[in-house]
Parts: C-alpha cells; sequence; structure tokens
C-alpha cells in the first residue's frame, strides 16, 4: 500500500484519529508521518535519559515560583535556567555555583542526598582530600570511644588536630 | 595500528578472546567524563573555544607518548567522512553522538586501541578504555592513569561538594560509567532475561542495548552499568558492579548447563541450524547474523560444535554492522539487498576459513 501523503513510498503504519468524534484514518510512510508530527521515531536522536532529565523539572510537587521564571543567567556563559529546563544539559562550571540552590532538589532525585567521596586531582583539590580523611578518622575515633578503646582514641585525636592545622595554615597560604 | 588500519581491520583489542569471563562477558569499559575549567561545556561553547579545548589536548599527546610508552594517535574527526566516524562507532572506540557531530570534534586512540579520548563529545574529555571479558580493575587503573597525565598540564572543572563537574548532572561526582557487555543468550531462552534486568535496576545499575543508550537488545547482548556517580568512591561503584555482573555471569552459566541438560536435542539442533544457515547462506541481514551469531557463539562455548571455532565471534559481530560492510566494499553506496548479499559472503568466508 502506498503512503497517503506522498503516494510514492510504501505505507508501514495506519493512523486512526478522534477528533471532537470525527474519526479520521490515514495510511503513511515513516518518512511522512514523522515530518506530519504523527508520530516520534527518534528513539536514537536524542538519548531518553535527557528526555527524561527534562520533564522532572516540570513535575515537581513544591516548584519555587522563582525558578520557573527562569530570568537569572549565568554569568560565565550566560545560560538561564529556563536554558538548562529545555535542553537538561548545564551550561558551564559555573553554573553549577549560580544555580546551585535550584539544582539541589534535581541532584538530591537523581544522586540522593550526598557528596563526592572519590577522586580529588591534585591541582585544584584544594583541602578536600585533607577534610575527607578527618572525616574518615573521625568515624574511626567514635568506634573507638564506643569500644572504651581510650588511648587509641587519643592518639586519632591529636591527629585530627593536627589535620586541621594543617588545612588552617594551607587555607592562610593560598 | 595507523589510522586506516583501525578503519579498516575489523579486530581491535577489546575482541581478545581467552579472557576472564570471555565466554559470557565480551568487554569491559571505563568512562571518565572531564572538563577544562573556565571554557563552557561544549554544548555552549561556541567554535573559538571548542578548537581551544582541541588545542590544549593535542598538547598533551606528548606527555601521553612519554608517560604511557606507548603512541598516542590524533584524529579529527572533522576530517573523517561520516561513514568512516560510525565504522568508529561499531568499533566501540567512538559514542554515537561524537559521531553524528564533527566540527571541532576530535579523537586521541592509544596504539592498541584500549584507550580513547574522544574531545569535546558530551564533556571536553571522555576518557574511555576498553578491555576484552570482565576486567573492571585494568580498565580503570589505565583510564586512571591517563587522567592524572592530563591533569598535570590542565586544570579540571572540580566542587568540593559535588565532585568533578559535568555537562549532564548525571554524571557529576566520579565521572565515573563502568559498564561491561554481557551475552545472554540462555537468560533470554528460558524466559528469565525480565527478572535478572529488574533485579540489576534495584540494585543501582542500567542494563541497555548492545550500543548504548536507546539501542535495542540485538544478539542477546545486553550492556551493565552504575547509575549512580556521586556519593561513591571509584572504588566501590566498580565493586559494586562487578559482584552483580559476576552473579548475573554465574544464573547465565547455570541456564546455559540447565537448557543443554534438559533440552540437550533442541539445542544441539538449534546451534547447528544456526551454524549451517551462517555457513551456506546467500544473504542476511544484520538482526538475523547477530541472532544466528548469538545461537553459535553460546554452541561454542558449551562444546556442541567445534566447527568454526578459530573464528572470533566478537569479531564478526562487528563486521557484519551496515557501516563497516560500507566501508569493506569498493561500492559507492551498497542498497540494501547488496550489504545482505556481502555480510553473508564475508560470514561464509570467515567460517570457511576457520
Amino acid at each position: 500500500m502506498l503512503c497517503d501523503e506522498c503516494k510514492s513510498r510504501t505505507a508501514c503504519m495506519h493512523i486512526i484519529k478522534i477528533v471532537n468524534n470525527q474519526k479520521t484514518e490515514k495510511n503513511l510512510c515513516a518518512e511522512c508521518a514523522k515530518a506530519a508530527g504523527e508520530i516520534s521515531l527518534s528513539f536514537d536522536t536524542q538519548s531518553y535519559v535527557h528526555d527524561f532529565l527534562k520533564g522532572i523539572f516540570n513535575h515537581g510537587l513544591f516548584v519555587d515560583p522563582q525558578m520557573l521564571r527562569g530570568q537569572e543567567s549565568c554569568s560565565e556563559c550566560g545560560m538561564t535556567y529556563t536554558d538548562f529546563n529545555r535542553k537538561g544539559k548545564v551550561g558551564c562550571s559555573a553554573c553549577y555555583t549560580v544555580f546551585g540552590g535550584q539544582f539541589e532538589p534535581l541532584l538530591k532525585r537523581i544522586h540522593g542526598s550526598s557528596s563526592h567521596t572519590g577522586k580529588i586531582p591534585k591541582r585544584n583539590g584544594g583541602t578536600l582530600k585533607i577534610k575527607q580523611q578527618i572525616k574518615k578518622i573521625r568515624q574511626q575515633l567514635e568506634q573507638y570511644v564506643i569500644n572504651e578503646e581510650y588511648e587509641k582514641a587519643v592518639l586519632l585525636r591529636d591527629e585530627i588536630k593536627n589535620l586541621e592545622k594543617e588545612i588552617g595554615l594551607s587555607g592562610k597560604g593560598e | 595500528m595507523s589510522m586506516e588500519n583501525l578503519l579498516d581491520q575489523p579486530f581491535v583489542h577489546w575482541m581478545s578472546s581467552g579472557a576472564q569471563d570471555g565466554d559470557i562477558v565480551l568487554a569491559s569499559r571505563i568512562r571518565l567524563a572531564r572538563n577544562l575549567e573556565g571554557i563552557p561545556f561544549p554544548q555552549r561553547a561556541n567554535g573559538e573555544q571548542l578548537s581551544q579545548v582541541v588545542s590544549q589536548l593535542k598538547s598533551s599527546l606528548c606527555d601521553l607518548n612519554n608517560n604511557e610508552q606507548s603512541d598516542y594517535m590524533f584524529v579529527d574527526l572533522e576530517k573523517l567522512p561520516l561513514l568512516e566516524r560510525l565504522v568508529l562507532v561499531e568499533k566501540h572506540i567512538i559514542s554515537p553522538d561524537h559521531a553524528r557531530e564533527a566540527s571541532n570534534r576530535a579523537i586521541l586512540v592509544k596504539q592498541d586501541t584500549t584507550v580513547s579520548i574522544m574531545v569535546n563529545e558530551e564533556d571536553h574529555l571522555r576518557i574511555q578504555c576498553l578491555m576484552p571479558g570482565l576486567n573492571l580493575v585494568k580498565a580503570f587503573t589505565s583510564a586512571n592513569q591517563v587522567d592524572d597525565i592530563i591533569e598535570n598540564k590542565h586544570a579540571l572543572a572540580f566542587n568540593e561538594e559535588l565532585g568533578y563537574l559535568t555537562s549532564c548532572p548525571t554524571n557529576l561526582g566520579t565521572g565515573l560509567r563502568a559498564s561491561v557487555m554481557v551475552h545472554l543468550p540462555a537468560l533470554v531462552l528460558t524466559g528469565q532475561i525480565n527478572r535478572i534486568v529488574n533485579a540489576v535496576i534495584q540494585l543501582g545499575l542500567t542494563v541497555r542495548g548492545l550500543y548504548g543508550e536507546g539501542t535495542e537488545a540485538v544478539g542477546n547482548i545486553f550492556q551493565i552499568s552504575n547509575q549512580l556517580t556521586l556519593g561513591f568512591t571509584e572504588q566501590e561503584i566498580i565493586d559494586n558492579l562487578y559482584s552483580v555482573v559476576k552473579q548475573v555471569v554465574d544464573h547465565e552459566r547455570t541456564a546455559r548447563g540447565g537448557l543443554y541438560a534438559d533440552t540437550t536435542d533442541m539445542l544441539v539442533d538449534r546451534v547447528w541450524r544456526a551454524y549451517g544457515t551462517l555457513k551456506y547462506a546467500r544473504s542476511i541481514s544484520g538482526q538475523e547474523a547477530l541472532a544466528l551469531l548469538s545461537d553459535v557463539r553460546m554452541g561454542y562455548e558449551l562444546g556442541i560444535i567445534n566447527e568454526g571455532s578459530g573464528c572470533n565471534f566478537n569479531e564478526l559481530m562487528v563486521i557484519t554492522r551496515p557501516n563497516f560492510l560500507q566501508k569493506m566494499s569498493d561500492c559507492s553506496e551498497l542498497s540494501g539487498n547488496e550489504r545482505k548479499k556481502l555480510r553473508a559472503q564475508i560470514i561464509r568466508e570467515k567460517l570457511a576459513n576457520n
């Protein structure tokens, strides 16, 4: 069967539309159906994760009205929150600071309320490595206190103090 | 490996046989998403900024060669015709997205093809390491080394709370996507696959088809990868994926064993029929070829079939993809039927010689 629209390609779908109780039927080929916007065949052109992400913003229960206005733009790359809503992609690294508050609920939805615990770049990782180290030692210290191993706990407490001093010093040096 | 070889030779390192759990796991991949500080992410950057990223990365070529003691090749995607870019997708060297848009896009590929760095894909840098079999740790070590070498020279976008900053919020934190390509014909045949996929998803992982996001599972090949990138260390992400994949592999092995024990005649017949069709067909579609190759691969692993055992099924799966076939033919543009004929011919030749 040929396509009702172009009358040259083979029709591969039968479309039944009911608008205001008026029923129309058409046989279309993939190209014409796509052109007429009858059906989306573009599974591979846009990844569904991003489509899904875009949708996520508009279906929250508690949406800050300011967020919807989306007027504020990033000074580095010019992205507005509306741009982000449309594309689901962030413009530049500064956007994460500019829209930090707005991104927060979204990030919580994707990753849960967590912060980075993985690799830290040497160059601009700042004092994070030491902070993470302190966190780990503190957990160990609590364990020692629970087990009443106070001698070990004291050693760790000193270690934490030293590390904290180190951050303080390196903070002044920067 | 020269550029010509990279495009013309069907074989790349990840297809090697004899790797850990290679009967079920085709390949393991690690991908790190990174961005240079101070330049907008590729989607938002202008041509000048994008070419700045390319030239900055090009300057790391020497460091990579010195530190890794291997030759890296710089490939300007703009200079490659679309067909050749698509061949690289079929060989899993670049992503479909990277092939689609070529201006100011590049790749750095290690000589042995285990590491490729996509420049200006969704992020400025996508460091990818592909290894045969279940080999996540080795793949991560390689990718991590490359990351260190690049970081030595360039400041990367990083935030103490959010980790490595990426264009898509789903990659924040470690920027790490670890994935494993698995061949699960017995779980599909015994109808257990949905149950397994659901269990895997509940453990925080995703399951997709052969060529990544939004593709279907042709030839019973699935990709399992981590979903979350923030709040876990690289080690934790890899450990979690590894232990889940190990279980999937065990289930597949049990299913294969059970299938063979319970329905020996049916399975033996199925495998030999698949082999017969591949060996003698004069025209075959890509879908059919992958489905039959899947049966033969399983039959070979179960010891049902020994003929054609010298064949590398991973390689055959790539050779019979449409763009690779087009690249191999002298014809300017193969029609659908010509492609089917060429595909059947290549499979026949491969099976006859092994």
